[in-house]
């Protein structure tokens, strides 16, 4: 807790909201409203104007870009329900968060959890000031879904590790400064012999080559690594302990991705909106089609279940109880995200389907390439049918005939 | 598969042969790569009315061979599989049945030759926004001596970019008429949209275009033969959708077959061959819905709206699961431009919007039905 609690909780919180208040308004240029890119903290911000970059250091230096991390790594030491008001007070005035990333979506929470004190010390003022991007050393060629399979070879050469070996689908990996990786330390077990292992991308021997998508864009890499020397105090947690500590990793991106669906909620214009400007409207104002009327429906509604879901899963969560029905969260998210992506393809008809040029305009375009990524959502981070195994193995119990 | 006779079966057999081996989804890569406005590769549809399939529905006496809507269907399903970049089905089938439909003996004699013999590309100009919609028509034809004068905008006129003839739904007066109108007229503007398939569909303007007194095929009454000419054109697609279906799922059961995870063949795990089965059940429904309507049209039965409606929704509905679960089964590789499961959901998409969508369908073969 950063705030000392002097007098009775309600008034500390209505302090904090006018400290928070008052440090946004002098920190947050109004010209910065709406400038969002959301894709800076991934492929880094070359272009980004003096402003940005003023404002992305104050919030960096400040601690607020992770603000519930603790305050003695760079984090800004506040308590969940401080947090939300920070981040009412920023919505207030249209601030955006600027530190992001994979560093503060996985690995930050991961490292908090597992690395040695020096590791701290080391990495995460960085992921907080948003000074290093991090990517994702997990899939291979051989190892998706099944990821426990993987080959990538990490032999111990006495005062160095030697890694050997290829990943794919490393999110980031050409803007990358560094990568957190899964790595085989011993061929006679599966799971035991993984490590998670932490490793410079500049190193000698590693190589990336991004992989066009079929939305036209490139934001994964396969990465090779030959002959790649690493330093033994790169290793974290315990040898052989990187499944455990991936897998945990992983629950940190699901938790993240499930926020696709919520994407949904709030920004820009509804489906309905869309469609009566695509489609028009009958004599008594409903959407012309009345089959097109019903699927936006179930979608709204659905999408209205699934917020309901995930606030509940979070007040459960924050009473102590790890809800059931946080498993559920990236499925329905990633269905929700494409079904509205489908939605708004089916309304806007062949204006919905443009690659570029003329004829279409921005949002038009971005619907079609969202469309196209969006399929990505139901198989990165575990796909669908994984987390349907998930779901039914460990929580129902349901297991394989024998 | 319907019971095909000896002309069928070997017809069908050549095309698939063909699309195959001169024309695989390498042969589509490689027109999307050269991003060409006219999105098809020349040779390829010479090599095709070489085969005489510019010609199988136009009658022996204007050059074709009369083989009826069923044999072309085939065609257009083999041609579908590979993603066959070619202006067939709209030349050959589409515009060819306006004609066929409604044109005059001058008309047809005129046209359907040059058709039959690829030497004419022509194109169906409909509609003027986004979605299908042939009530909506504001193209207007006015009168003028013994001609006409022809101004609207159409909007995403398949094979557009190419076309040596567009067949025009216009006011004209009565109701909508449908025009011959040469793709070299004076007042003609194309403009190229650049699509997630690859392929043509331009804006293309008609501004005081002058035409003579035989442009006007059937009356200028002729919403009925719009109606006609669009079903066959939606059964046609109908057909080069199944071909993908049908391709896409046979991929996607490859892939299941050979890809392991967790020390099994995926092909082993139950949830995916249910999902398997369920695509295989829809492709053969959507197989019926699309051979029976091109029948009933070689048939000149009644019902022909009807199913010309049932194959255009099926063919939408099942392509769009299968063509998202090649992507899904497929996992992270389908993602990647250099397979090609992308390919088959951006033409999947382009084609459910092609002559009306599922909800269109069916809210018409609901009215049809009388409710």
């Amino acid at each position: 807790m950063a705030t000392i609690e002097l007098t009775n909780p309600a008034d500390a919180l209505e302090a904090f909201r006018k400290e928070a208040a008052a440090w946004l308004a002098e920190n947050f240029p109004k010209s910065l409203v709406g400038k969002e890119n959301v894709l800076a903290t991934v492929e880094g911000e070359a272009n980004a104007d003096p402003e940005a970059k003023a404002w992305k250091k104050a919030m960096g230096e400040k601690g607020w870009g992770t603000p519930t991390w603790p305050k003695e790594y760079g984090g800004g030491g506040l308590s969940f329900k401080e947090s939300r008001v920070l981040q009412e007070e920023m919505a207030k005035v249209g601030a955006w968060n600027p530190i992001g990333g994979m560093g503060v979506m996985m690995l930050g929470p991961t490292l908090l959890e597992f690395a040695s004190e020096e590791q701290k010390q080391r990495h995460i003022p960085l992921i907080c000031r948003g000074e290093i991007r991090w990517c994702q050393g997990y899939s291979e060629p051989g190892a998706g879904s099944d990821l426990a399979s993987l080959q990538t070879k990490c032999e111990d050469k006495g005062d160095h590790y030697l890694i050997n070996g290829q990943k794919t689908w490393t999110s980031g990996g050409q803007w990358a400064d560094w990568c957190f990786a899964l790595v085989r330390t011993d061929t006679t077990k599966k799971h035991e012999g993984i490590s998670f292992i932490l490793l410079d991308m500049k190193t000698p021997g590693v190589e990336v080559k991004p992989i066009r998508m079929i939305s036209g864009t490139s934001p994964f890499c396969e990465t090779f690594f030959t002959d790649v020397k690493v330093p033994k105090e790169n290793l974290v947690g315990e040898l052989g302990q990187g499944w455990t500590i991936g897998k945990r990793l992983l629950q940190h991106e699901r938790t993240n991705l499930s926020g696709g669906g919520s994407m949904s909620r709030g920004q820009g214009p509804s489906l309905s909106d869309i469609a009566k400007h695509y489609v028009g409207v009958d004599s008594e104002g409903r959407i012309a089609d009345a089959e097109l009327r019903t699927k936006i429906i179930k979608h709204e509604m659905e999408a209205k279940s699934f917020q309901l879901t995930a606030r509940r899963v979070m007040a459960e969560s924050k009473s102590g109880n790890i809800s059931l029905a946080s498993s559920i969260l990236k499925n329905v998210g990633a269905r929700i995200t494409q079904e509205r992506a489908e939605l708004t393809l089916e309304i806007m008809g062949m204006n919905g389907l443009g690659w570029e040029g003329d004829g279409f305009n921005s949002a038009e375009l971005g619907a079609t390439r969202g469309w196209l990524w969006g399929k990505a959502v139901s198989i990165y981070g575990g796909t669908t049918e994984i987390q349907n195994n998930v779901v039914a193995k460990r929580i129902l119990g349901m297991l394989d005939h024998q | 598969m319907a019971v095909l006779n000896e002309e069928q079966t070997m017809l069908r057999d050549m095309a698939r042969e063909w699309s195959k081996n001169e024309s695989p989804v390498s042969a589509f890569r490689k027109v999307r790569d050269a991003g060409e406005a006219i999105g098809f590769d020349p040779a390829a549809f010479a090599a095709q009315a070489e085969m005489g399939w510019t010609g199988v529905i136009i009658p022996e006496a204007y050059g074709g061979s009369d083989f009826g809507y069923l044999s072309l269907g085939l065609v257009l399903e083999e041609t579908g599989r590979t993603l066959t970049a070619s202006p067939l089905g709209t030349t050959a089938l589409a515009a060819t049945s306006a004609l066929l439909l409604g044109g005059s003996d001058a008309q047809k004699e005129a046209w359907l030759p040059k058709i039959a013999t690829g030497e004419v590309i022509a194109a169906l100009a409909v509609d003027e926004g986004p979605r299908h919609d042939p009530s909506k028509i504001a193209a207007k034809a006015e009168k003028s001596g013994d001609g006409w004068v022809l101004s609207g905008e159409k909007a995403f006129v398949a094979e557009g970019d190419s076309a040596h003839l567009f067949i025009v739904a216009a006011q004209a007066g009565e109701g909508v008429g449908l025009f011959l109108v040469p793709g070299d007229a004076a007042g003609i503007t194309r403009k190229s949209r650049n699509m997630v398939d690859a392929r043509s569909h331009a804006a293309v303007s008609f501004d005081g275009v002058t035409l003579g007194g035989d442009a006007l095929i059937g009356s200028a009454d002729g919403a009925d033969l719009l109606d006609q000419v669009l079903d066959r054109a939606r059964a046609g697609v109908a057909a080069e959708m199944l071909g993908m279906a049908v391709q896409a799922f046979e991929d996607t059961l490859a892939y299941l077959k050979t890809r392991e995870q967790f020390g099994e063949i995926l092909s082993r795990f139950q949830a995916l061959q249910h999902r398997m089965a369920v695509q295989f059940t829809q492709i053969e429904l959507m197989r019926s819905a699309v051979e029976g309507a091109l029948e009933a049209i070689d048939a000149g039965r009644d019902d022909i709206a009807q199913l010309a409606s049932l194959s255009k929704a099926t063919a939408c509905d099942t392509l769009h699961l299968v063509s998202r679960e090649m992507i899904q089964l497929h996992g992270g590789i389908g993602m990647t431009d250099e397979h090609h499961a992308g390919f088959y959901i951006k033409r999947a998409r382009i084609l459910e919007n092609a002559w009306g969508n599922a909800s269109f369908h069916r809210e018409r073969y609901a009215r049809l039905r009388g409710y």
